[in-house]
């Protein structure tokens, strides 16, 4: 395992099988990866463990990601898994600073369902990508047998351009940086959830499902040397911090008190008995900078319709241990761990 | 949240600790149990010991509905998972348990067995109406907080004779489990306490009156303080009264929602369908006379004890683990050898690691930087 250095206990390949908490993006995820895919598929450019893959061409800088959807429901409040698909696809290319241009779906669909329904997220899809200038040029489409999926997932693969000198990854956090969060955290999990079949309940709330190349964008044209970028989605802002100060072997400091999260999230959560800072994400990102630049790039952000509400959040401290601590508004201190399994409600 | 947020006032937080101490008395200790884990997470998550003086010592309860079932029970609700045409629901803390040799319910969910996580016992009922074909057994654990859900759930079930709806009733009593910590005080293994934190949920159900009988017995203040950082701040500095003054017996600090009656239609819904288990076994605590409930013989045909073969089982404890201990407040998580090494939340060899009430959970995620 060049180059690739294990994380926690060793996965029980003899005897285990996949279990939910491999997909929730914590720390049973990144052991999955770590020992299973990385460790086979070997190389320098996957090693970087970034969201995208940043690789030289004669022709200059291209950037390349895949990811799969899988939600429940397919349709939530604020969008459905189609746009989804484009908008989550784009930012993980936009998060290395470079120019989404294509893109490729995969669909698996489910015997038997509604050809309606399909036809929604397909133009859900097109609208998307139209919206944000991408082309999707190329796809796939199998069905297997009722029972042996979820109605549909869709695989979306895109490809992007990077101006060069850029060079955002996470392992460029240093002790000092500043922690940007581009707006309000949680809406997209909490509108999800607000409409799961077992949990129904009334939360004015929509996912902030979003394609941020453009907001990137206008970021790097202020501050060409911003460190880090990533969007937290699944494990929400508590797991992207946990892998850059992993990836980067430093810590973190947030205050609380800074945190943009609206009162209807907060409010769902606290009745839920889930934390705001593990909860998904769609449409913001996290961005890591020099604390000189901080002003300027939150000020860009400010400006742009998808980070009006951005705030400076914290900092990047030296840790060996590489802990996530946060500043309660209550006046203490505790520690943001990675997410253990699921985020499962509490009992009493 | 605005009404949440006014819970968690830091100015009036440093008002109450500066209080605290200035009552305190430098050369006494205070042991103070919280003996629910909902507050020993509010304590953590709020960094609570950081306000407060050196000799003040916050020791976890057996509080933790999740962590006191014994490992048995755990196997046996498995085994019930894993008998054909059955779907087991259960709590989503309850899931991820070690039973012997490790295997969980989530393990046996992936599997192949059909276990639903429900947010509420009524979920269960609702499967139940919806799968007649299908055989539903509710994973019901907990203390008095969620005991009175159960019994409504019963006495549905029986209205509209939902002949495919069964309990594994798990409910276990909150007093009885203080008396048992204080009984054999002098013995050495047993926790040295000068006044508990009582629970808030469980108080709502049974009323503060309830404690009356063991504060006064063993001659303990009891303080029954909300699950909010400062409802928890004022609770000691109340104990921390009582202690100085040498009084003891049951105060309410948790007056917005406990009465001390508790919630008396609660309790005659309990009373028509649970009845006293002569005993029952808690981890970490042995067999106790009167301290659980099972499902009346008149609600016979949904207590999934009488309706499936239940497989006896040993129970088998990770050989290292010390969540015995751990819940009667003897040891502290970090004294455990497995804590955050070979036990961690992602895999955890005892309860204690599992639930968002456990005590080493509470300190793993909120308690290493210390």
């Amino acid at each position: 395992m060049s180059g690739i250095k294990r994380r926690g206990a060793l996965v029980d390949v003899k005897r285990g099988c996949v279990e939910l908490s491999h997909g929730s993006g914590g720390r049973a995820m990144m052991q999955l990866i770590d020992q299973v895919f990385l460790s086979a598929f070997d190389n320098e450019l996957l090693a970087q463990k970034n969201d995208q893959a940043c690789f030289n061409t004669e022709q200059g800088r291209m950037v390349m990601t895949t990811d799969s959807y899988v939600i429940s429901p397919l349709f939530f409040p604020g969008g459905d898994i189609g746009c989804l698909a484009v908008h989550g696809t784009i930012n993980d290319i936009a998060m290395s600073g470079a120019k989404p241009l294509y893109l490729s779906a995969s669909f698996i669909l489910e015997e038997g369902f509604s050809l309606m329904d399909l036809q929604k997220i397909v133009q859900s899809m097109a609208a998307a990508a139209r919206d944000a200038n991408v082309k999707i040029i190329t796809g796939d489409t199998k069905v297997v047998e009722r029972g042996k999926g979820d109605g549909v997932f869709i695989t979306t693969t895109g490809i992007g351009v990077l101006a060069q000198p850029i060079n955002i990854s996470a392992d460029r956090a240093k002790p000092g940086d500043k922690v940007i969060i581009s707006g309000y955290l949680g809406d997209h999990g909490v509108a999800v959830m607000s409409k799961r079949e077992n949990l129904s309940f009334f939360a004015p709330v929509e996912s902030d499902t979003a394609a941020l190349h453009e907001l990137v964008a206008t970021m790097i044209a202020a501050v060409p040397d911003i460190h880090c970028m990533r969007d937290p989605t699944r494990g929400g802002l508590a797991s992207v911090l946990n892998e850059i100060a992993e990836q980067s072997q430093v810590g973190f400091m947030i205050e609380e008190n800074t945190l943009p999260i609206r009162e209807v999230v907060a409010g769902a959560c606290e009745l839920l008995g889930l934390d705001p800072l593990y909860v998904a994400n769609e449409g913001k990102l996290v961005a890591i900078c020099k604390s000189a630049d901080a002003e300027i790039l939150l000020a860009v952000m400010q400006k742009h319709p998808l980070g009006k509400h951005a705030a400076l959040i914290g900092e990047v401290v030296a840790d060996a241990n590489c802990f996530v601590q946060m500043q309660t508004s209550f006046g203490g201190k505790r520690m943001v761990d990675w997410l253990a399994g699921e985020q499962l409600p509490r009992i009493c | 949240m605005k009404y949440i947020k006014a819970f968690r006032d830091a100015n009036l937080a440093k008002m109450i600790a500066d209080k605290i101490a200035a009552e305190v008395n430098d050369n006494q200790p205070y042991r103070l149990m919280e003996f629910c884990g909902g507050h020993t997470h509010a304590i953590h998550r709020y960094g609570i010991p950081d306000l407060l003086p050196k000799n003040i010592d916050l020791i976890h309860g057996p509080g933790c509905p999740v962590c006191v079932l014994p490992i048995a029970r755990i196997d046996q609700a498995i085994a019930l998972a894993e008998l054909p045409n059955v779907i087991l629901c259960s709590y989503g803390d309850m899931l991820r348990v070690p039973g012997t040799q490790q295997k969980s319910l989530l393990k046996a969910k992936a599997k192949g067995a059909d276990v639903r996580m429900v947010y509420s016992i009524n979920d269960a009922l609702a499967i139940a109406q919806k799968n007649l074909s299908k055989e539903i057994i509710f994973f019901a654990i907990g203390f008095e907080t969620t005991t009175p859900p159960t019994a409504v759930a019963l006495l549905k079930a029986k209205e509209l004779c939902l002949n495919n709806f069964s309990v594994f009733c798990n409910h276990v009593l909150t007093p009885v489990a203080m008396e048992c910590l204080l009984q054999d005080e002098n013995a050495e293994a047993s926790v040295q306490l000068d006044g508990f934190i009582g629970p808030a949920h469980v108080s709502i159900i049974i009323g503060s009156d309830a404690y009356k009988k063991v504060a006064e017995r063993y001659q303990k203040p009891v303080v029954i303080s909300g699950f909010e950082p400062l409802d928890l701040l004022q609770s000691i500095l109340m104990l921390v009264q009582l202690i100085n003054e040498k009084s003891y017996g049951v105060e309410n600090q948790y007056t917005r929602a406990v009465k001390p009656q508790g919630n008396i239609k609660s309790q005659a819904l309990m009373a028509e369908t649970l009845e006293l288990r002569s005993t029952f076994e808690w981890r970490g605590l042995g067999f106790m006379p009167n301290s659980a409930l099972q499902i009346k013989s008149a609600y016979r045909d949904f207590d999934a004890e009488y309706r499936f073969p239940l497989q006896m089982s040993q129970g088998q404890e990770h050989k290292a683990c010390e969540c015995g201990a751990i819940l009667r407040g003897v040891k502290k998580p970090q004294a455990c050898k497995l804590f955050a090494k070979a036990c961690t939340p992602e895999n955890p060899l005892g309860a204690c690691m599992v639930s968002s009430e456990g005590a080493c959970a509470a300190y793993y995620a909120y308690g290493r930087i210390k």
